[in-house]
């Protein structure tokens, strides 16, 4: 089946309408996003809002049941070899078998991809400071982080997933991780697709982001194009407000007694208006940060 | 070229690496002809995404502060770039008006802040013309 959307055409990741449920709890709630073809695709969100849910249907582990998802123009359940031989995962526990040796590991997983580059293995085995002989059950958590990272890009996949990587790591080792991230776009046509926590690290190398809360996708789009639709304007009142003013069209609204500051999207003309009508002035206007927005919606939607 | 990014305001990446460009620039810490790192180079160094630095460098092309030879990198522009002189004063208007509003609050009077700017330029330009 082809998609009607033309944003679909250079897709590598294309879902529409991807629903979920485990039992009452709905997981994903009728979810559409493209991955574009050669960029690094931001997923945020807080825990169990369905990131890996999302994930694991890319990667075909799970079936959609309502709704469709293709990865490279395939659906991932039906064609895992053509799926899984062009991608690159790494979770956030990686899962590797403790009684095996690195060296073991690398022979181990080379089986299975025809494209496994050898020489780029052992560049980034030297480059990660790993040593070959020993136990994968006796590494530490950053160890045992770089040697997912390094099997899950040793064949040079068309698209590196990776699930909340950097999560309870140190600075050293998220930057090793960063570091393949951004080595992986700027080798020509491929493509990254990652979830995190740490907004700043989404926001540094991220083209597109998408944000999911309570399994529904809040925002998708280019990075820029979702700051450049959300200010952050600073009221000023008269009177001192005992309680957060309530604002037309306002995300989250935050502060004390005469000022407040107040996330709202550009879109809301009428906002300067709605405030006027509540005795407040705008006395400041600016652009917030990617943290901000991401506050703003899970505080709003919480609401 | 030594370039930092913070991500605690809402300036985009690609604004701040052409901001502190132009800085390194006037300041003359990068001389004219002199080259600028290669675009992955630059992405590594800073960890952000090879997209982002493409872009400021396009922006900074275009501001004629850079010219991209062909084939071998992106160097300094020997000439000034040649922008209006009304252009360059309206580039500049935003930034007064924030240096003005914070003086005012500070209660410093206006000849006080000519002699500061008076001062930095010294400081600021004595580097570049040596």
């Amino acid at each position: 089946m082809k998609f009607p959307s033309p944003s679909s055409i250079d897709s590598v990741v294309a879902i529409t309408g991807l629903s979920r449920r485990f039992g009452a709890k709905i997981a994903l709630d009728d979810v559409s996003l493209y991955v574009p073809k050669g960029g690094v695709f931001g997923l945020v969100g807080e825990n169990g809002a369905g990131k890996t849910t999302l994930i694991k249907h890319i990667l075909g582990l799970l079936r959609a049941e309502t709704g469709t998802v293709q990865v490279f123009g395939h659906n991932p359940v039906a064609s895992p070899v053509e799926v899984l031989g062009r991608i690159g995962y790494l979770s956030e526990l990686p899962d590797l078998p403790g009684w095996m040796r690195v060296a073991e590991l690398l022979r181990y997983m080379k089986a299975f991809y025809p494209k496994w580059d050898t020489a780029y293995a052992a560049q980034m085995l030297d480059q990660f400071g790993l040593n070959p002989a020993q136990r994968l059950g006796t590494l530490s958590k950053g160890q045992t982080a770089k040697a997912g990272l390094l099997v899950a890009q040793a064949h040079r996949p068309d698209l590196l997933l990776l699930d909340e990587p950097s999560s309870g790591l140190d600075p050293l080792v998220r930057r090793d991780i960063l570091e393949a991230v951004i080595r992986t776009v700027a080798d020509e046509g491929r493509t990254v697709f990652f979830s995190s926590h740490l907004l700043e690290e989404i926001e540094r190398v991220s083209d597109h982001v998408a944000m999911v809360h309570h399994g529904k996708i809040v925002f998708c789009g280019p990075l820029d194009e979702i700051k450049a639709q959300h200010r952050r304007l600073v009221l000023s009142f008269e009177n001192t407000q005992a309680k957060p003013p309530v604002i037309t069209g306002a995300l989250n609204v935050s502060g004390l007694g005469k000022e407040w500051t107040v996330i709202c999207k550009n879109t809301q003309n009428g906002f300067a208006a709605a405030a006027t009508q509540l005795g407040a002035r705008v006395v400041g206007e600016s652009a917030p940060s990617f943290n901000e927005i991401f506050v703003a919606h899970a505080a709003s939607s919480a609401a | 070229m030594q370039i930092h990014i913070t991500s605690s305001d809402g300036v985009p990446i690609y604004i701040q690496i052409v901001n502190q460009v132009k800085h390194l620039v006037a300041s003359g810490r990068l001389a004219p002809g002199e080259e600028i790192p290669p675009i992955r180079t630059l992405a590594e160094m800073l960890v952000v995404n090879p997209n982002t630095v493409a872009r400021a460098y396009l922006e900074l092309e275009r501001a004629g502060i850079v010219t991209k030879r062909h084939g071998t990198g992106t160097y300094v522009a020997e000439t000034k770039p040649t922008l209006s002189r009304r252009e360059k004063l309206k580039a500049l208007t935003p930034r007064v008006d924030a240096l003005l509003v914070e003086a005012g609050q500070l209660d410093l009077a206006l000849d006080e802040v000519m002699a500061l700017l008076q001062e930095r330029n010294e400081i600021i330009y004595k580097e570049a013309t040596k």
